[in-house]
């Protein structure tokens, strides 16, 4: 187990490295500067400017020194709010987007794992279609149409719920959670069923009910043990996912988190900000995926064993 | 009798055996009629929307769904129903050109890395694994935001992204194909790398990129969407399902419709594909044929 989890730490390692150079050198790309646009300034204010942020040594060098400063975790001053810096502003926005993605998470575990389990249990019945067909609508809505949708029912018309903002009015949470809950607990739904009726269908289920044990016992205890490996493997990236992919729900509610810095961010040309968040999101992909991977060989017997044989 | 018997099950081809469980899935059919007839509407666009594109009535303003405008008009009295029209046309040109990007390379890709193999293989799927890592709703963001926001651009940026998993499924399939006696029967006749590669693997793969084809167009029309939502994407005067529902969130508490109709036509395409997508796939699988 630790020599597996060291050998996909350095597997991490060249993606973040490609993530990073491919960052830095597209933004460097852009046409134009990222003063350009602005009026113009006294030369020496220009050139302090770009001393300010290294724009006037080579690009080797201020690449070189950029992968210094990330290594530090420094991801440099922000071009459009002078005096913050972007690990400020990403932190800023971080736990309102930790917090968002957590209950969305969460969301779509429950419902989802719920449904996929009632759906397995009598396939190719109304209680099969009706909430697979569920989760399709899950999957064809898409959040930023969800999401307006939800508002304008709930909020408008029947005027239960507040309409946008995060943690000012009691309730005001319920809707953004729901509407970034909802791709995912369709997936969480499909993945279960289909665990489920694997794993329902294997000789140790019926050992069980052959036991005369309560279906319930053999549904909650034997089966969804099993049942519910695809879905842990799908959670790590799936948080990683729900965190990277708030931005429209944020844009939407009208939420000060990452998302919603980012979505500006990237109107305003703020570079070191879009570099930053880039790479934040990217380390938070990574690292989930990774998390993921060691969840699954973990709760895998099978794979526990074939990657003992292999690295032995 | 015995032979009688064989005939009848020689009949019936893979490709028969499939289109006839296809027919069978009442939902992946009435998905495939709605998808025609929307790509007919799409096609036919210009001659049947009621009115011209850039026509505005401003004195109308937004108005709901009358005899006149059959959809109802925006706040500057321009008939939805031809917006929803124009703008189907580039959700659905967008959908199935960028995939028509994906699918090129992807098929390519994993072709040659599967019938290479060894060391050509591990490096290509290497790379595979490392822009899989990427957070690439992050990337196209990026990408329009520097390149500006033109269509061809948008087209490339999203079909990169698609096509990895195609390369993935294709090189799988053909590991396996290589290692059957009919490869290497064409190896033995003498025929040129490239010949079996076009004739003898890629037709074998078609099964399993039919179907993820089917499944990425509704992936890659979100992504159009989501990208013009956030206003990164399509840029007025040209118009997309997803700046109408941008557009429409913005003004729905006042004119709701805006927003319900270019909603609904987005969902029904999306349905559809996904409907005769996940169809495509029970009646092309190997795993579950013949049972």
């Amino acid at each position: 187990m630790p020599r597996f989890i060291l050998h996909r730490l350095l597997q991490a390692l060249p993606v973040l490295l490609v993530v990073v150079t491919a960052t830095f050198f597209l933004v460097r790309l852009a046409p134009g500067g990222p003063f350009s646009d602005e009026k113009a300034v006294p030369a020496e204010v220009q050139r302090a400017l770009e001393a300010r942020y290294r724009l006037d040594q080579p690009l080797a060098s201020q690449y070189l020194s950029y992968l210094g400063d990330l290594v530090r975790g420094d991801f440099g001053p922000s071009f459009r709010y002078p005096g913050r810096s972007v690990d400020e502003m990403i932190f800023a926005g971080l736990p309102t987007t930790a917090e968002l993605g957590l209950y969305a998470l969460l969301i779509s575990l429950v419902l989802g794992t719920a449904a996929g389990v009632v759906a397995a249990l009598r396939p190719n019945s109304a209680q099969d279609y009706l909430p697979m067909s569920a989760a399709m609508i899950g999957i064809c809505l898409p959040s930023f149409l969800l999401g307006p949708l939800l508002i304008l029912v709930f909020g408008i018309w029947l005027d239960w719920m507040p309409v946008s903002g995060w943690g000012n009015v009691p309730g005001d949470k319920i809707l953004p959670a729901l509407t970034l809950a909802s791709g995912y607990t369709a997936y969480v739904a499909r993945l279960s069923r289909g665990g489920m009726l694997e794993v329902l269908s294997q000789d140790y289920i019926r050992t069980a009910r052959a036991k005369g044990l309560p279906e319930w016992i053999v549904v909650l205890k034997h089966g969804l043990r099993g049942g519910l490996i695809p879905v842990v493997a799908f959670a790590g990236p799936a948080f990683a996912g729900l965190l990277s992919g708030s931005f429209v729900v944020e844009t939407i509610f009208q939420i000060p988190g990452l998302g919603r810095f980012y979505v500006q961010a990237a109107f305003n040309r703020d570079y070191t900000m879009i570099m930053g968040t880039t790479i934040f999101f990217a380390v938070l992909i990574v690292a989930f995926n990774l998390l993921a991977d060691i969840a699954a060989v973990w709760l895998n017997p099978r794979l526990r064993h074939q990657y003992r044989k292999r690295a032995s | 009798m015995s032979g009688e018997a064989l005939q009848a099950e020689r009949g019936v081809s893979l490709w028969r055996d499939a289109w006839l469980r296809l027919r069978r899935n009442r939902l992946a059919v009435a998905g495939g009629v709605t998808l025609i007839l929307l790509c007919v509407l799409a096609l036919l666009t210009p001659w049947i929307a009621p009115y011209d594109y850039r026509a505005q009535d401003l004195a109308l303003g937004a108005s709901p769904p009358s005899a006149a405008h059959w959809l109802g008009t925006d706040t500057l009295g321009r008939d939805l129903l031809t917006h929803v029209l124009w703008g189907g046309r580039i959700s659905l040109a967008v959908g199935f050109v960028a995939t028509g990007v994906a699918l090129l390379i992807g098929v390519l890709y994993g072709t040659i890395a599967g019938y290479a193999g060894g060391r050509v293989d591990a490096v290509m799927m290497r790379l595979v694994d490392i822009l899989y890592a990427l957070p690439f709703m992050i990337f196209i963001i990026l990408l329009m935001v520097i390149f500006g926001r033109n269509l061809v651009l948008l087209f490339l940026a999203i079909g990169a992204v698609e096509w990895l998993t195609m390369a993935r499924i294709v090189r799988g399939q053909v590991q396996t194909l290589k290692q059957q006696e009919f490869i290497e029967a064409a190896v033995s006749l003498g025929l040129s790398r490239w010949t079996i590669i076009r004739r003898h693997l890629i037709p074998n793969t078609l099964g399993p990129v039919i179907v993820y084809t089917t499944l990425t167009i509704p992936s890659v029309m979100l992504l159009e969407a989501f990208l013009s939502f956030l206003g990164l994407g399509i840029q007025p005067p040209a118009s997309s399902w997803g700046l109408l529902i941008s557009y429409g969130a913005e003004t729905m508490e006042e004119y709701p419709w805006l927003l319900i109709f270019p909603g609904v036509a987005l969902s029904i395409t999306l349905f559809s594909l996904n409907f005769l997508g996940d169809g495509l796939r029970d009646a092309l699988d190997p795993r579950i044929a013949k049972d």
